[in-house]
């Protein structure tokens, strides 16, 4: 079994089987698109956003979390009818992000994914505000209530989320 | 090379990033023509929209079974109140005619040309971009179907947006309520005109309307044709609030009459017709003709009969008189498997839009109405007009329709 050592910290690294690596991503995305025409408030979540980071913990590599990051965000960016590339930096920055931590702090238990979950989903809200904002000019709407509404319910079903991905993840 | 391996990590994010911002630079910097992402959205498109087709014709099936089998009850009291309201709507009508007729004497005057939706083809909602930011849909329908980008979408409530992009059996619909839609639309009690724009916040507004005009609340917002895009005419929704906007402009929020939210079967416009205006020839029909081709108690006139024997017509009896129909058209709702549930708004109702009427034909539509009518229609279906018996028939107007 292979274990990575941080600061004496022993954190166990898992990885995921091609099957898992290839269709839980698409299948993310696939619900985000599918889901909002037939339950209009599933908008307010972000599946895509909830798989990368579960990936990124479990795998402690912020190589495989970047790359993983990156495309998630790029397949998402081509289904809309914006820039490609707002999606992908910032999930790119949140799979870096989220993978550095996991070496780092112990993500197995749900009170600690919940509060990772929400730092990572205001970090990607900022990151996609400034790029859509700075870099491809389109007018943003910021509301306040309505982004602690959803990053609460994002927290919470990115605990679902763990959950369901401790089942298929593998140890190394 | 230790330097290397140690900040491995990051020199990698940092290039990752480093190419997603130059791509996105290159994407603002090209213009709308040449598209340098294509090939990643066909394959995303390619990838993920086969999936939803599954499962909406899954769903769609399901609900057929339920719907044509099992869940009939009703069915009969739904049918009668129908009919009922085809009474009350003929009658009707015949008003409605009165003002079309003139509408289109004075277009004639003013050598008004006309547009009207000839060619439409239903298609299926099977999934949208998943992003607050993007407000779009994908449709069933695609290249392969005839689709082409900038063409209208419409539902029976009102209007939805229009064809972004096009893929081999998908397209991108942008709805009317996102950021980046724009759409020539007028007030119609006060005859204004504007832009109406989505927000970031999903809402629709119009722009570009003086603060000194009165506006209310209520007011019907239709197409004003101006877009290029849309026909004049079509409703789009009903104003909701008015208030001071920025730089003299009014601050104008719509309701769209379309449920944005939960569109299930739209109507893509395919083919849009121009005409120039022509004034009624055979003038209008009466209350009275329309009671009496229906109540058959009621004898025919006697005079009308003999004129139209000398005449040499075929006169229908008892006497269905008719408004000017230069076509008569025979809806044929057409796509694949989907069924919009209704025709395209009267957009324009009480001031010349058309509408079915009983007359000697099946079905008839009048074709000639100053506003526009989406119909669910594919390959209209050209019927001889009725005359009246005293009138002789006149040379039909040619139809331009191209079934696909």
């Amino acid at each position: 079994m292979a274990i990575t050592y941080t600061s004496g910290e022993q954190v166990e690294v898992y990885r995921f089987s091609i099957p898992a690596t290839i269709l839980i991503p698409l299948a993310a995305v696939f619900l985000q698109a599918w889901l909002p025409l037939r339950f209009p408030f599933f908008t307010i979540f972000d599946l895509p956003l909830l798989v990368t980071i579960g990936f990124a913990t479990a795998r402690r590599s912020p190589l495989a979390g970047l790359l993983t990051g990156s495309l998630i965000g790029i397949l998402q960016d081509a289904l809309t009818h914006q820039l490609i590339g707002l999606y992908g930096i910032a999930k790119t920055i949140v799979g870096f992000g989220a993978s550095s931590l996991g070496i780092k702090l112990d993500v197995e238990n749900a009170g600690a994914r919940f509060l990772l979950t929400i730092f990572f989903y205001v970090v990607h809200k900022v990151v996609y505000f400034m790029i859509a904002r700075g870099l491809a000019g389109l007018r943003m709407a910021w509301s306040w209530p309505h982004e602690f509404l959803s990053c609460g319910a994002n927290a919470l079903l990115g605990v679902l989320v763990f959950m369901l991905l401790d089942r298929v993840k593998q140890r190394t | 090379m230790d330097v290397l391996g140690r900040y491995r990590n990051l020199i990698v994010l940092v290039g990752v990033l480093f190419a997603q911002v130059l791509g996105l630079a290159v994407q603002v910097k090209r213009t709308t023509d040449s598209e340098p992402t294509r090939l990643i959205r066909i394959w995303a498109v390619g990838t993920v929209t086969p999936l939803e087709k599954a499962l909406v014709w899954a769903q769609t099936s399901t609900g057929n079974i339920w719907h044509n089998y099992f869940y009939l009850r009703g069915v009969r009291a739904e049918n009668r109140s129908l009919k009922a309201q085809i009474e009350r709507m003929s009658l009707e009508q015949v008003r409605m005619s009165q003002d079309a007729d003139q509408a289109r004497r004075l277009q004639a005057l003013l050598a008004f040309k006309e547009q009207f939706i000839s060619q439409t083809m239903a298609a299926q909602v099977i999934g949208s971009s998943g992003s607050e930011l993007s407000r779009s849909v994908y449709i069933d329908k695609g290249v392969s179907d005839g689709i082409k980008p900038d063409m209208a979408v419409i539902t029976a409530d009102g209007i939805v947006g229009k064809i972004l992009r096009v893929y081999g059996s998908t397209s991108l619909v942008l709805l009317i309520n996102d950021q980046t839609s724009g759409v020539g639309a007028l007030l119609d009690k006060t005859r204004l005109q504007g832009i109406l724009r989505g927000t970031p916040a999903g809402e629709v507004v119009i722009e570009k309307v003086m603060s000194d005009e009165a506006v209310l609340a209520g007011e019907l917002v239709l197409t004003s044709g101006g877009d290029g895009i849309f026909p004049k005419g079509l409703l789009v929704g009903k104003v909701t609030k008015v208030s001071a906007g920025s730089e003299l402009f009014l601050n104008i929020r719509v309701r769209p009459a379309a449920d944005l939210s939960k569109l299930e079967e739209v109507l893509v416009v395919t083919k849009i017709d121009e005409r120039q205006a022509q004034p009624d020839q055979t003038g209008a029909a009466r209350a009275v003709d329309i009671l009496a081709e229906r109540l058959p108690t009621v004898p025919a006139k006697p005079e009308n009969a003999e004129k139209g024997a000398v005449a040499g017509t075929t006169a229908p009896a008892p006497v269905a008189p008719t408004t000017a129909a230069p076509m008569t058209v025979a809806p044929t709702t057409t796509g694949s498997g989907a069924k919009p549930k209704a025709a395209p708004p009267e957009a324009s109702a009480g001031r010349g839009g058309p509408a079915a009427r009983k007359t000697a034909t099946p079905l008839s539509s009048n074709g000639t109405s100053s506003a526009t009518k989406a119909t669910a229609i594919d390959a209209p279906k050209v019927f001889p007009k009725p005359v009246k018996s005293a009138v002789q028939p006149k040379a039909q107007p040619a139809v331009q329709d191209s079934p696909h």
